[in-house]
């Protein structure tokens, strides 16, 4: 018997698929401006990179928001409890078929591993993203001229690291209960877990 | 009523032979104009009579003085120079001085043909070149700016009639495109030889030729942009001029935000152009989008004519190379002697050929050895309207050849810069070997003077050119290599024509050799490319071998 998990809401789902799609343009059209290939023509690249990025601003605005007001961003305090047995569990421990060292609840979504990850990507990763790019467009008009390369190189090195996230991030969903019930929880909310699914293991 | 439809056939007549000037006086029925002229500087004195200021006017513009004063020159800031035709070094027929009579038949004179000429003659001052409406008035090319006498064949080929001068002078009217291409599409010898965009071609040309000139299109003439004021034509000539002033802008009209703005006809001064006039006037601005928005934005750094003219000489081919150093060879026959006709020595003439046709000439032993081309893609610099120019007299080290004659001042981080299209012309020059300057050779004179086109002696016609025009010459000569900008700015093309995005924006792009400030798709660091792309495929390799890992355990544990 299995029973139903509830863990991401109706509005966290949302906006997780639509940045999901926004970086996948803003990564598409981003490393064809960056002139590692010619598909869409560089115009209709340029186009789309900037209409993604003002949406995906518009979007974070929201979600810092949700986050604020439901005080879901306290899912993201860094916590060092099971830091290390999660480690060790995706290091060595998922070869072995060993348990998962922490589990899902409504309360603590995230494992300290996946905790830590989000709060760089969120207070890191994608602000030095988002400001270098808006600071880019700036540029040449009341910012002058003299930091296009460095707010370009930023801007690049960041959407490297989006990219090797990006691919972490995909692999890691595969390493639930099954191979797709992460990602079934991300597009359901719910996650189907065990009778006995203890959900304060963790705590 | 047999009288009235006689002269109402006259007055049309009348008027489909005086359609440039129609509504404005009919020169034709001047009785000025109809008296015997025998000479040229006598229709001059005739058109002064009226025009009583015209001669004094046009007598302080650089088209008679052939120079500007310019206190602007880098290098040479804060010091007046005086900078032009006269006295500029080209690698085209490398100078005036000392060639005169041949050289100034494109001067808007009658008879400069030494120094002794007086520039403060008003009877000097050609009105015909620029105002006939004929075509029948011609310039010799070797008289000093005279049209011929009589009927007078130039070098055995082109006949040259002396002009009807009642008829021409009648007929006289705004300058034509072809007015002003008499001189200005044949510099450097011949049509298209020099500028790359200003060709015969231009007389009748296409929209697709020129999108401003085409005669299918706007029609304009050159003077609707460079427009005059006391005979003061706007616009200096980019590679002759050191300073950024007086310029003829795609602004005037186009505005700063020409993408997304209406063409401001209002700001243009010119009267001849008609329909196109009335419909620019009634035209809306193009619709703001984004991409248009961001084309404007280009406008900061890029000057127009860079995506505008993406290719030029798009008729006739232009010069790209000439070697002096190579002139004189002469016909010999197998035993090594020279072959004679009329008693003559018969120079080595060379022509590329193409299906039998001969496409341009690649030697002269007059002038050497040549290059041509057509459709040519421009090369692009910053240049930001200034250019340091070498004179007869400056010295330069020839370890640095190829020596830039007209270095053009700009670079990426100078916000007055723009990216601009260029010809670039090359070729080989004299110059003295001690004294490390330019050489002025006297290349044209009569037989028994010296001039090189006469004696084929390089160190006679150097001594005899640096002697007339007052420059110090050791005796000693060589040949360098040089360079010379000339900034593109005609045969512009229509918008579906210039160039997109891509063409910039991409690593082998048109400025792939030109240092930018981080332009997308082209400029990048390759330590974080490769850094970031051992980044991803660390990631990828990771989870690959992490996969790998956890099948190999499930399998061990029985694929559990």
């Amino acid at each position: 018997m299995t029973k139903k998990l509830y863990l991401y809401e109706q509005f966290e789902r949302f906006w997780h698929w639509s940045q999901a799609l926004l970086i996948f343009l803003l990564a598409f059209t981003g490393f064809e401006i960056h002139g590692c290939y010619s598909l869409i023509g560089f115009d209709n690249a340029v186009l789309i990179h900037d209409g993604a990025a003002y949406t995906l601003i518009a979007l974070i605005a929201f979600a810092i928001f949700w986050h604020i007001t439901t005080g879901e961003w306290k899912q993201y305090v860094p916590t060092t409890e099971k830091f290390v047995a999660q480690i060790q569990y995706y290091m060595s421990g998922i070869f072995k078929g060993d348990p998962h060292p922490t589990h899902k609840s409504r309360a603590r979504k995230f494992n300290p591993l996946q905790a830590v990850t989000y709060l760089a990507f969120k207070v890191l990763i994608i602000p030095l993203l988002l400001a270098s790019g808006v600071v880019y467009m700036l540029i040449g008009g009341p910012l002058g001229d003299t930091w296009r390369a460095p707010i370009g190189i930023i801007h690049t090195f960041g959407a490297f690291v989006v990219i090797a996230f990006v691919i972490v991030h995909v692999y890691m969903t595969t390493t639930g209960d099954t191979v797709f019930s992460n990602i079934k929880a991300m597009i359901f909310g719910y996650e189907e877990v065990p009778e006995d699914y203890d959900e304060d293991s963790s705590h | 009523m047999a009288k009235g439809v006689v002269s109402t056939i006259a007055f049309f007549l009348l008027m489909a032979c005086v359609p440039a000037f129609a509504g404005m006086a009919d020169h034709s029925k001047f009785p000025e104009l109809q008296k015997k002229f025998s000479k040229p500087q006598e229709v001059t004195k005739a058109c002064l009579q009226c025009h009583t200021e015209a001669g004094k006017d046009i007598m302080k513009t650089s088209h008679w003085t052939w120079s500007r004063k310019t206190k602007n020159m880098p290098g040479k800031r804060g010091t007046i120079i005086e900078l032009g035709k006269k006295n500029v070094i080209n690698n085209f027929c490398i100078g005036v001085a000392s060639n005169e009579p041949r050289c100034t038949s494109c001067h808007i004179g009658y008879g400069w043909k030494d120094k002794k000429f007086e520039f403060n003659k008003e009877a000097n001052v050609d009105c015909l070149v620029c105002h006939e409406q004929t075509g029948t008035y011609k310039k010799f090319p070797t008289k000093a700016g005279l049209p011929a006498e009589k009927d007078t064949m130039f070098k055995g080929k082109t006949l040259f009639k002396a002009p009807d001068y009642n008829k021409v002078a009648q007929s006289v009217g705004t300058p034509t495109r072809k007015n002003c291409g008499t001189c200005h599409f044949y510099g450097g010898g011949a049509n298209a030889v020099k500028h790359g965009t200003l060709d015969k071609s231009l007389n009748n040309g296409s929209k697709a030729l020129d999108v401003h000139m085409g005669v299918d299109g706007a029609n304009m003439k050159c003077v609707d942009c460079h427009s005059a004021e006391k005979h003061d034509i706007k616009g200096q000539l980019y590679s002759v001029s050191a300073e950024d002033r007086d310029r003829v802008n795609c602004e005037t009209c186009h505005s700063e935000k020409p993408h997304t703005s209406k063409v401001f006809i209002e700001n243009h001064e010119g009267r001849a152009m008609g329909d196109y006039k009335t419909k620019l006037e009634e035209s809306k601005a193009p619709e703001a989008t984004k991409l248009h928005k961001m084309l404007d934005s280009h406008s900061k750094k890029i000057a127009c004519q860079t995506c505008h003219i993406p290719i030029y000489s798009k008729k006739h081919y232009t010069k790209t190379w000439w070697d002096w150093s190579t002139a004189g060879k002469f016909k010999k026959d197998v035993n090594g002697n020279f072959i004679k006709k009329n008693g003559k020595k018969v120079g080595v003439v060379k022509w590329k050929m193409k299906d039998g046709k001969k496409q341009y000439m690649t030697y002269h032993f007059m002038k050497g050895d040549f290059e041509y081309g057509k459709n040519l893609v421009p090369e692009y610099y910053w240049f930001n309207g200034n250019a340091n120019h070498l004179f007869f007299g400056s010295k330069f080290d020839p370890k640095d050849a190829p020596i830039e004659i007209n270095k053009i001042e700009g670079d990426y981080s100078d916000p007055k810069s723009k990216i601009w299209p260029m010809k670039v012309m090359k070729g080989r020059q004299i110059y003295d070997s001690v004294n490390n300057t330019f050489v002025q050779p006297k290349l044209f004179g009569k037989k028994g003077s010296g001039a090189f086109w006469k004696a084929y002696n390089w160190g006679k016609a150097a001594e005899l050119g640096m002697k007339y025009a007052g420059y110090e010459y050791s005796g000693k000569f060589d040949f360098i290599e040089t360079r010379m900008y000339w900034p593109l700015a005609h045969m512009v093309s229509s918008k579906e024509e210039s160039l997109k995005c891509i063409d910039c924006h991409s690593r082998n792009g048109r400025l792939a050799s030109l240092p930018t400030n981080w332009l997308p798709g082209k400029d990048r660091s390759l330590v974080l490319d490769i850094l970031g792309l051992l980044m991803v495929l660390g990631s990828l390799a990771g989870v690959s071998i992490h996969t790998v890992l956890r099948y190999l355990g499930n399998k061990k544990r029985g694929g559990e």
